[in-house]
């Protein structure tokens, strides 16, 4: 009940959480905009560059995927057991014919990473927007209108976030048969939550910060006071909660199609790839099998991550220093 | 005897904009057993310095020397200076519940300390504890040893920390603004405290404090800092009363309890200097009425014959600049010129909020006000006591439970939404928080062009010219337009704020504690913003503070608030000098007396060069000063 | 407080019924035969139908559901439609394998994560911070099962290959029977596992620690002449803990669905792998029956937590007497 007791006289004369915070308030604030100086901070950290550069290079490689298909001469699910087997039916290797080898059917190892890119970058990226649009929307409205609209989506998200997901996920896929809207469809029913929880906080915090309190002496409406007093308030969290989300879709759909239940072979995907090289435990005999989807898959999770870190303390340096926090 | 000297101190902290010079070449001695004052508006570097002597200051570099017993404690190793801390030298903060451990007891936390330095039973220790907030008046400490820090009030855990630092009968005490977050009745007691322990337990006493007047009432000697340097020192009644450094004696000017009411305050004009490249001259110079063309050069040290110490070219005293004059008042506005003289009238009004068990929490209980048109009503009260509720009961920001308000003649709980739209018009508040009231995400010509916008009245190009024309009446750069609230310092937003509540030309203005949040300095530039405001837009002011002084300077008439209830209103004069009632007897004798001023009577002993100027002080010839100006 | 118990108990059994109600409908709106998947293929109609009888497939199904949580009530969870046995016989065949293995991993992570975190806080920007950071954004990013798969290859595949066995390529040991032998068994399984929710760990708690030895109450122990062991431990720790046990309390409820990778990668027979296989089988009481106790594992932990929490925080505790 912020509404009932006034404040502690002078906070601003009190000295600040530390000296030194203290100094730099003292010190001139410089002009800066914040856009510009966001990308200043991101072109000073080599580890946002280089995501940013990881990133765009499995993007090209993806969208490039035909045109390697092209270039090598051999189909995303074509089989060459004369050439990708061994006589005894093992694949082969990395060579002039396979540059990263060629999997238990024969495939080229190559075409099919550059498809199975597709995949994950299009699941990634779709399932993290779609969950974070549900996120924003079942946490704005929340967190801004209270009450029991507030209770009943409170306990939403707390019976979302209460479910074995694995588990619910596999009975779901199994029973519905695995496809890719499927894998999509699951993935964003158990990843809106933890945004949701974070938007509905913030709204909260924010509605009773003095600047909408003031819009509201003006007169403003409940929507302008949302769209123009809260919700600017929240990009910050949410381009880094998407972006944070992005490689925990990537690797959700990975987990579903490495138990065979993401997508359907013989669309190659870096989960059913993986699957193949387990099967059998066949990629301790043809290590290529595993570390080569693995390492995509760690390279463009890691990319994500690094990215959203970046973002986060380009965005927000005073969060920065906090880490992610709860 | 010094028992602490501290000589050309330099305290740099690195930061991700650059370094921050946050304290320049300070040296000062204090003596064993004298209460010693530090004073400085926001960014002096006050806290900096005396936290980076106890090496609390992460990633501070140092230079110079800090003598204490004959040690240097900028050189003790980690192990030393942590035998040091808490057992020579006590530390007490500004804030008491942030400044307890949550989670620990009051005892334990006394406890602890008093292991970590002594070979001593549980039992031993817990006896001290006990014995310790006993002598802070803790009233059945025994029981209370077991409690939380939120179990107690502010100030009862302001003794707690004072016990705690009392604990191993440290020689020194440093206390860090320690009464500037609580309620003014309460500092008092806490000042009066702190002043009995040290002479009961023979320590020295450090005090910090932003606050002119609480050093006057207490301290032996001060110390003035400024960006970072100091200005002057000597004996407080010396300085306070007849200031030899123009800043000391703009800080006097700009007080509010120390000007007489109705009278503008004179404002130190601009703002300080940056700390991460402050003036290699004197760095008050840019702000100083009586700057000379030498001040870009370091001031030397002037030494008078009653022990005050100047950094200052001048060598005369301090002049006295004009007041800054006052608009003629027009009229109170009023859209019907037969409306009676009252705008607000308050009837009956009762606010209690459910509690989840129990009865409900009464804040706001059977208050009867009426604020007439073109006056400023003070409304006073510590912290707690409903005055902000009451404020925005007022403004029509929350229902009252019982009771009516009514504004010019129609009441708030009767109006139909469009009413209520165009009374957003007609009523506007100032907030208490700069920083908080202030969208940061949104441009500066957003904010104030926010009112226009919500009420359809100006767009594009008319919106613009009429904000910049807003941002020049309240003495903002209108160039700034389109800067980012951060960008300005915290009077800056203050006056964006003003200018946000005064857009639509408003008839009542409701003022939340507009200037608890700001330095001194800027405090008077703001109330004399208020002042001219008001007098020539023809506003009525409802102002709400915690403080006496500032609302006595600016007020017509006084509404003293406890406990959800008023409890005297009366002229500004009549109250001050009549008060009524014992709690507003109570509330007047804890504000800061006026200061005299008397006539300086000094001779110069000694001017020193500044260091750089050569290896050893060069001694100018001596002067004597004449008596006062005024 | 009592009231606060009672209703996460009464949010527990909701989220157990909702649970049971979403697997009962999912499998009902599935194409394929309980009947024929008990039968076989060459089934006559006749038998297919009695068996449904037997089973009372032919009833409605809020029927169906009424006499599941009938039986679940008696304590009985069923047959396996593959298999034949009592779902119960199963699972206590499985469980042992899962709690092992989620034990071990929880012991490892926290000792991996959390020191890893006090040490970043403790001089952020170090190169020792610099260091736990890469571990943790390293470890966040990897998937589980390509380290375990990585683990194998070369902890397990290269050193047999060169004639040194270093650690088995999976299976399980029951403690009782030879507590080495469990251990050695698990350690792959755990190390990897333990790694990927270490990272976390890490960063969370190197978050919290940064915030809380920002706090005053640190500046004031630091001037009270207290030992940098003793702020770290006693005092910031103390503080930056209720968050951990709230994660704490989600991640050990979710391991039971968390596993199943690892399970799989492993070779290991535990409740994961089992939802697999009865998943894949369409063995609809074994997946009912796991899903719910996923359920109760994860509803016993969030009040396990909230108890904690209590217990830990002087501001609830105190306002609770």
């Amino acid at each position: 009940m912020s509404l009932s007791t006034s404040k502690p006289p002078a906070p601003r004369l009190a000295t600040p959480k530390t000296a030194a915070i203290a100094a730099r308030n003292a010190a001139d604030v410089q002009l800066r905009g914040s856009w510009s100086l966001t990308f200043a901070r991101l072109r000073r950290d080599p580890a946002s560059i280089g995501s940013i550069t990881v990133i765009l290079l499995i993007v090209a490689f993806a969208l490039g995927a035909p045109l390697v298909a092209a270039w090598t001469g051999h189909g995303p699910t074509e089989q060459f057991r004369d050439t990708g087997l061994s006589p005894s039916g093992i694949p082969v290797g990395p060579s002039a014919e396979f540059l990263l080898g060629a999997d238990q059917l024969g495939r080229d190892v190559l075409v099919r990473l550059a498809y199975g890119a597709q995949v994950s970058l299009l699941v990634g990226v779709v399932a993290s927007i779609a969950a974070s649009v549900i996120g924003v929307v079942v946490g704005v409205v929340a967190g801004f209108f209270g009450g029991p609209v507030d209770t009943v989506l409170s306990r939403i998200t707390d019976l979302v976030m209460s479910v074995p997901f694995l588990l619910c996920a596999i009975a779901l896929v199994a029973v519905l048969g695995p496809s890719l809207p499927l894998s999509i469809a699951v993935i964003v029913f158990f990843s809106w939550t933890g945004l949701a929880r974070v938007i509905r906080g913030q709204v909260m915090a924010l509605r009773h910060r003095e600047f909408v309190e003031a819009a509201r002496s003006l007169g403003a409406s409940r929507t302008s006071i949302m769209f123009r007093d809260i919700l600017p308030n929240l990009v910050v969290p949410i381009i880094v909660y998407t972006t944070l989300m992005i490689p925990s879709a990537i690797v959700f759909e990975a987990t579903l199609s490495f138990l065979g239940l993401g997508i359907v072979p013989p669309t190659p995907s870096w989960g059913n790839m993986l699957a193949d090289a387990a099967n059998g435990s066949l990629y301790l005999i043809a290590w290529w099998m595993v570390v080569v989807p693995g390492g995509a898959l760690l390279a463009l999770t890691l990319a994500f991550n690094l990215l959203g870190d970046g973002l986060r303390d380009a965005l927000d340096p005073a969060a920065s220093k906090g880490g992610k926090g709860a | 005897m010094a028992l602490l000297e501290v000589s050309n101190l330099v305290v740099d902290i690195p930061t991700e904009d650059g370094t921050v010079h946050a304290v320049q070449d300070v040296s000062f001695t204090v003596h064993e057993g004298e209460f010693f004052g530090i004073v400085g508006e926001s960014g002096s570097g006050k806290s900096v310095m005396v936290q980076s002597i106890m090496g609390l200051v992460a990633g501070a570099r140092t230079s110079g020397t800090v003598d204490f017993r004959g040690r240097n404690l900028l050189a003790l190793g980690d192990e030393a200076m942590r035998s040091v801390r808490g057992r020579e030298i006590g530390m007490i903060f500004q804030d008491p519940l942030s400044s307890l451990h949550p989670q620990y007891t009051v005892g334990w936390q006394i406890v602890e300390q008093i292991r970590a330095h002594e070979k001593i039973s549980q039992q031993a220790a817990k006896a001290r504890a006990i014995e310790l907030l006993e002598r802070v008046r803790i009233p059945d400490a025994a029981a209370r040893f077991d409690a939380y820090p939120h179990q107690f009030s502010g100030g009862m855990r302001q003794r707690v920390m004072i016990a705690m630092a009392l604990s191993l009968g440290p020689a020194l005490i440093i206390a860090d603004e320690p009464t500037t977050a609580l309620d003014s009745t309460v500092q008092a007691q806490i000042l009066d405290l702190l002043d009995e322990m040290r002479r009961e337990f023979g320590a020295t006493v450090v005090m910090i404090s932003h606050d002119l007047g609480v050093l006057a009432r207490v301290a032996d000697r001060v110390m003035v800092m400024y960006a970072g340097r100091r200005m002057e020192l000597g004996e407080s009644a010396n300085v306070l009363c007849s200031p030899a450094h123009p800043y000391t004696a703009g800080l006097l000017r700009s007080s509010a309890f120390n000007r007489e009411p109705g009278t503008p305050l004179v404002p130190i004009a601009g703002r300080p200097p940056s700390l991460l490249a402050p003036p290699s001259g004197c760095a008050f110079a840019a702000r100083c009425p009586d700057a000379m063309s030498i001040c870009s050069e370091r001031p030397p040290l002037r030494r008078y014959d009653d022990g005050t110490e100047v950094v200052c070219w001048l060598e005369g005293e301090p002049g006295e600049p004009p007041a800054p004059e006052l608009p003629p008042a027009v009229e109170a506005r009023s859209d019907d010129p037969a409306a009676d003289a009252s705008i607000v009238r308050v009837e009956s009004l009762r606010l209690a909020f459910p509690q989840r068990r129990g009865p409900a929490r009464v804040v706001l209980d059977d208050i009867t006000l009426e604020v007439r048109r073109g006056e400023t009503l003070g409304l006073v009260g510590e912290s707690g006591c409903g005055k902000t509720t009451l404020a925005r009961a007022i403004a029509g920001l929350v229902a009252p439970t019982a009771g009516t308000v009514t504004f010019d003649g129609h009441e708030l709980s009767t109006l139909g939404r469009r009413e209520w739209r165009s009374l957003r018009r007609r009523v506007q508040v100032v907030f208490q928080d700069p920083f908080g009231s202030l969208n940061p995400r949104r441009r500066v010509g957003s904010i104030i062009g926010d009112p226009f916008r919500i009420h359809g009245l100006a767009s594009g190009q008319g919106r613009r010219a009429e904000v910049q024309e807003l941002m020049e009446l309240v003495g903002l750069n209108p160039e700034h337009y389109n800067r980012f609230p951060s960008q300005f310092s915290g009077g800056q937003r203050q006056r964006i704020g003003i200018a946000r509540a005064i857009a639509l030309k408003p008839e009542l203005v409701i003022l939340d504690e507009p200037v608890s949040a700001l330095d001194v300095s800027i405090q008077a530039q703001v109330l004399n913003l208020l002042d001219e405001l008001q007098r020539t837009l023809g506003l009525t002011y409802l102002f709400i503070s915690h403080d006496l002084s500032v609302v006595r300077h600016v007020c017509d008439r006084i509404a003293v608030m406890e406990g959800g209830r008023i409890i005297e209103l009366d002229d500004a004069d009549r109250l001050y000098r009549d008060p009524q009632q014992p709690f507003t007897k109570r509330l007047l004798a804890a504000a800061a007396p006026e200061i005299p001023r008397t006539p300086a009577r000094r001779r110069l002993v000694r001017t020193a060069r500044p260091r750089e100027a050569g290896p050893a002080p060069v001694l100018l010839p001596e002067r004597a000063i004449e008596g006062a100006r005024r | 407080m009592t009231r606060f118990i009672l209703a996460r108990v009464g949010f527990g059994l909701l989220v157990l019924f909702l649970l049971s109600v979403f697997v009962f409908v999912l499998f009902y709106v599935s194409p394929s035969d309980p009947a024929r998947i008990i039968a076989g293929d060459k089934a006559t109609e006749e038998l297919m139908a009695q068996i449904r009888v037997k089973l009372g497939l032919d009833q409605p199904i809020y029927v169906q559901y009424l006499n599941f949580v009938g039986n679940l009530l008696r304590g009985d969870i069923g047959f396996s439609y593959r298999s034949g046995l009592p779902v119960s016989d199963l699972l206590y065949a499985r469980v042992p394998v899962t709690m092992s293995l989620v034990f071990g991993a929880v012991v490892l992570w926290l000792a991996i994560g959390i020191p890893i975190g006090i040490a970043s806080a403790k001089h952020p920007g170090s190169l020792r911070d610099r260091f736990g950071q890469g571990f943790a954004i390293v470890g966040i990013s990897f998937p589980t099962f390509v380290l375990g798969m990585m683990a194998l290859f070369l902890l397990y595949f290269l050193p047999t290959k060169a004639g040194v066995t270093l650690f088995p390529p999976g299976g399980y040991v029951p403690f009782a029977e030879d507590p080495l032998g469990w251990a050695w068994h698990l350690i792959l399984p755990w190390t990897t596992l333990a790694l990927v929710v270490a990272a976390v760990y890490a960063r969370l708690t190197r978050g919290q620690m940064l915030e809380v030895l920002g706090q005053d109450y640190i500046r004031t122990a630091r001037a009270k002449g207290l030992t940098e062991r003793r702020i770290t431990y006693t005092h910031a720790f103390r503080s930056a803990m209720p968050p951990l046990v709230t994660q704490l309390g989600i991640d050990i409820g979710l391991m039971l669905g968390g596993v199943i990778v690892i399970e799989q990668v492993f070779g290991l027979l535990g409740v994961g792998s089992l939802a697999v296989t009865s998943v894949a089988m369409q063995d609809r009481p074994v997946v009912i029956a796991i899903v719910l106790l996923g359920g109760v594992f994860v509803v016993v932990a969030n009040l396990v937590v909230d108890l904690l929490y209590a217990v830990l925080d002087s501001r609830v505790r105190t306002a609770a007497r």
